[in-house]
């Protein structure tokens, strides 16, 4: 397998990298799949078209969506304010934005329900001055959402915003573009595959999220029940073929958003000739 | 995943504030206005409320919801599992960031991708796959129990699933470093004669350890911190297999604010100190 | 258009980058903006281009006052040292960039940009390249079509920083050439920035010469060459052996011919083809020895040592062609009588 090296060591390493990678990963994720097998495609269609199933789907990805959007377009003001301006504190906030990467789901979820349920601090506020209940709603699971996407598209967007050519900005005033125009027509163009792309870890990681979003979910069947928490559901009523079936789908769509992922990086790189 | 666990030069943030093409000041301070009330309402508001709830009955409240059984229980299991998963994904990222960078094989990029699955698997299905192979009905189930070893709803079943977790961390902050780096000074130490252990303590090592400690600091995080996975494989038995994020769900639903908030406030704390180590590491790194 | 800069200065901080720069261009000419790194070169075009402001001083172009028009408003076309091409945009939208940026008032219809475009395009030989994007072209290309795009909004100015900088000695020499020829056509009043000296003298109709932020000499290539303002310039701008006339023994240097009668500094600057060698006789007392020698080209460089009693050792460069110089049989080691035909003296 190797070529021409004279570096040791790739039989040990290969093998030991194989051998965890099979074990830990790749058998586990396997019996999902072999699992499935064990159903027939009518049992199948069968679990996967119940209603309940199938508003789990729909509030999962469309909260992940939402929150998605939400999280690309503020993110991307915060990368731009971080690496652009600077401002007492710009340091500490960068440092902040790892925050949800860094706690744990489960305290972030605690925190996020407390805030927003209708006695909390804000959840009363909304509720006195709007009216709009955020937890134990869609709305709520967005929130969750938000808070966990914004370092995908914050540490996505500003590292190309970082490297971006101050003089493709002065070429473009140069040549009689108005501020405005050189944003729209020269840097966002720069910028948007990035953003696109955390946006899409945003969205995958926020169809999948558990720890977060239960709490504020409330869970109400039909409302605020995610796919992740009926998977487990299934699991405590013992229909392992439930929670399998549910399970591949999500695994499934997952995989299609990363290759999509994957996709939109080679189209970045085709688009500015790196290949 | 990628872009988040990637450390990134805080000095070049530093380094670019004078721009010639300056925005409008109400532009300027209206998106720092935005940006910062954004950060501030998702990100300090959360942080201090942990605080402010976990002392709201006082601070003896705090401690001794602390220091209740099975509260130091699951602080004890959390710390097992970390001590567990960390060394052994560390040894795999090393090992697979050397095959990786420094061979030519094939399949090599479907390696790469290989590894970074565990990302893109939802926490819960993570915890499915092993209740799927260990559980009662599960496929090594009969086994399992024929011989009397436990592994879903125990110790063990929870440390996989973490491990199962927290697997491309480490060999995520490796791999693009050891490529960029290049092999040149590894065969130059080789030509000298030295042996490939040595090599590799002696060169790789010093070049690659502030990427080694970001990747233990981001697996270990995520291994202490782990909720979703680790809920499907527990049982939630108290006093044996809570975790302590775990801990602090099964109080929080028990209406016990100020235990499960004094559980939080240790998971805030490990966040916190990970931001602190993760940007002095990030220093660190730039000045290699 | 004409250029006039009146009393320009610029502090980067305590670091005056720009002290009072008086400078008028004339229109049509072609200047270059000479000096060493870090003379301010790049901060004056950079505060032409309205890029950068002065922190006192006014810049007039055709006589009219743009200190307070901002880059978009000035009418100038610029090109980047690393020439700053849109990269998610073909080499004809590039081109056409300018155009389309225009308000709608003033933008010319489709059928006008493409024309245009395609117009400049052949100008700097590249149509055939229109639909590729900047990061599938050589250096020498993307510099051409960095000048396509500066030209397309017919700027009353161009300015040019470092053109030549980031590529290769032999494109290097090719675009000069083509540079000069181009500016010969279209004649617009262009400005380049450069550290090189032979870049300068080649391509410029006018030399500005700059040093810690001031203007050492301004004028023509064979101005500057032929007669430099001082010291600096005269070392600056070619070769040139220095005489300190106060810690060397002059004897010698005035068998050489040199002139002290009149002598109107302490420091002395000869070019080496301002030294004529002729071979001793044999029982010369001559001090100067032949050290070794060099071909470059047309030209033999000729490397002499004064040894000798009186006054230290000292080295001095002489240049002359390659057939003079075979005609002279000289060995190494051979010593030689020198003669000075023309001497700059300074203080």
């Amino acid at each position: 397998m190797s070529r021409s090296s004279i570096m040791p060591g790739f039989r040990p390493t290969i093998g030991f990298t194989l051998i965890y990678l099979s074990l830990i990963v790749l058998i586990p994720l396997s019996t999902l799949v072999f699992q499935s097998f064990q159903l027939n495609w009518d049992d199948y269609v069968h679990i996967i078209t119940n209603k309940r199933v199938l508003s789990s789907f729909r509030v999962s990805f469309s909260t992940a969506l939402v929150a998605a959007l939400i999280a690309g377009f503020f993110g991307f003001i915060v990368a731009w304010v971080l690496v652009r301006y600077s401002f007492f504190g710009k340091q500490f906030f960068h440092a902040l934005i790892d925050f949800p990467f860094a706690l744990p789901t489960a305290v972030a979820g605690i925190v996020l329900a407390t805030i927003f349920q209708p006695s909390g601090f804000l959840g009363k506020l909304l509720i006195d001055t709007f009216g709009v209940q955020v937890a134990f709603k869609p709305l709520g699971i967005v929130m969750a959402l938000i808070f966990i996407s914004i370092p995908f598209v914050v540490r996505t967007v500003e590292p190309v915003l970082l490297e971006f050519e101050t003089s493709m900005e002065e070429a473009a005033s140069s040549l009689g573009a108005t501020r405005w125009q050189v944003f729209s027509k020269v840097i966002f163009p720069n910028v948007l595959p990035a953003l696109l792309t955390g946006f899409a870890l945003a969205f995958a990681r926020g169809v999948g999220e558990y720890g977060s979003v239960i709490f504020i979910a409330g869970n109400i069947p039909y409302v605020s029940e995610i796919v992740p928490l009926l998977i487990v559901t299934k699991l405590e009523q013992f229909d392992i073929e439930g929670a399998t079936a549910i399970a591949l789908t999500m695994l499934v769509i997952s995989f299609v958003l990363l290759l999509l992922i994957n996709l939109l990086q080679f189209w970045v790189r085709k688009r500015s000739g790196q290949l | 995943m990628s872009a988040v666990t990637q450390p990134m030069n805080p000095a070049k943030l530093v380094a670019r504030q004078q721009l010639a093409l300056q925005d409008a000041d109400w532009v300027r301070w209206s998106l720092i206005a935005i940006a910062v009330s954004f950060i501030g309402l998702f990100i300090c508001l959360p942080l201090g409320l942990v605080i402010v709830k976990a002392l709201s009955k006082g601070v003896e409240a705090y401690w001794a919801a602390l220091s209740e059984p099975d509260t130091l229980a699951a602080i004890r299991l959390t710390l097992l599992t970390a001590l567990i998963t960390v060394p052994l994904n560390t040894v795999f990222g090393v090992a697979a960031a050397w095959a990786i960078t420094r061979f030519e094989f094939k399949g090599k990029s479907l390696l790469t991708t290989l590894i970074d699955l565990p990302f893109s698997v939802s926490p819960v299905i993570s915890g499915l796959i092993f209740v799927l192979l260990f559980g009662a009905e599960g496929w090594f189930g009969d086994w399992l129990i024929a011989h009397d070893v436990k592994i879903i709803f125990a110790a063990s079943g929870i440390i996989l699933a973490t491990v199962f977790i927290t697997f491309p961390f480490v060999a995520r902050q490796l791999i693009p470093l050891m490529q960029e780096m290049g092999s040149q000074e590894e065969e130059a130490a080789l030509s000298l004669g030295a042996s490939g252990w040595k090599t590799f303590c002696a060169v790789t090592l010093p070049n690659i350890k502030w990427a080694l400690l970001y990747g233990v600091l981001l697996c270990n995080a995520r291994a202490m911190g782990e909720f979703g996975a680790v809920s499907v494989v527990s049982g939630h038995i108290r006093g044996l297999t809570n975790t302590l994020p775990l801990h602090v769900e099964v109080n929080y639903n028990e209406y016990n604010i100020v235990g499960a908030f004094a559980g939080a406030s240790i998971l805030a704390g490990l966040a916190v100190v990970t931001l602190v180590l993760k940007t002095v590491l990030e220093w660190q790194q730039a000045k290699r | 258009m004409s250029i006039l800069l009146s009393n320009i200065s610029k502090n980067f901080g305590t670091f005056a980058a720009l002290d009072h720069i008086n400078l008028e261009i004339p229109e049509g000419e072609l200047v270059a903006l000479l000096g060493p790194s870090g003379c301010g070169k790049t901060t004056l075009l950079r505060i032409i281009a309205g890029l950068e402001s002065a922190d006192q001083g006014r810049v007039l172009i055709s006589g009219q006052d743009r200190t307070d028009h901002d880059v978009s408003q000035r009418g100038i076309g610029f090109v980047f040292q690393h020439y700053a091409l849109f990269r998610h945009m073909t080499v004809f939208e590039n081109v056409a960039f300018g155009l389309r940026v225009k308000p709608r008032r003033d933008r010319p219809s489709n059928d006008v940009i493409t024309k245009k475009v395609h117009a400049l395009l052949e100008l700097v030989q590249l149509d055939w390249l229109h639909d590729r994007y900047p990061d599938q072209l050589s250096g020498g290309q993307r510099q051409r079509i960095a000048l396509a795009r500066a030209l397309a909004v017919e700027p009353a100015v161009l300015l040019l920083d470092e053109p030549f900088g980031a590529l290769d000695a032999s494109v290097r020499k090719d675009l000069r050439q083509w540079l000069r020829n181009l500016h010969h056509d279209l004649n617009v009043t262009s400005i380049f920035v450069t550290h090189d000296q032979e870049e300068a003298m080649e391509v410029a109709s006018q030399v500005v010469v700059l040093n810690h932020g001031r203007i050492e000499q301004q004028g023509s290539p064979s101005d500057i060459y032929d007669h430099p303002a001082n010291a600096f310039v005269s070392r600056f701008i070619g070769q040139t052996n220095i005489f300190d006339m106060e810690d060397q023994d002059t004897d010698w240097l005035q068998t050489a011919g040199l002139s002290t009668a009149h002598q109107k500094g302490k420091i002395v600057h000869v070019r080496p083809h301002d030294i004529v060698i002729e071979k001793s006789s044999a029982n010369s007392d001559a001090f100067v020895t032949l050290k070794d020698w060099q071909h470059l080209g047309a030209l033999i460089r000729i490397e002499l040592v004064k040894t000798g009693a009186n006054g230290p050792a000292a080295s001095v460069y002489a240049e002359m062609p390659n057939d003079q110089f075979k005609r002279l049989h000289l060995n190494k080691g051979d010593k030689v009588d020198l003669r000075i035909r023309h001497a700059h003296w300074f203080h």
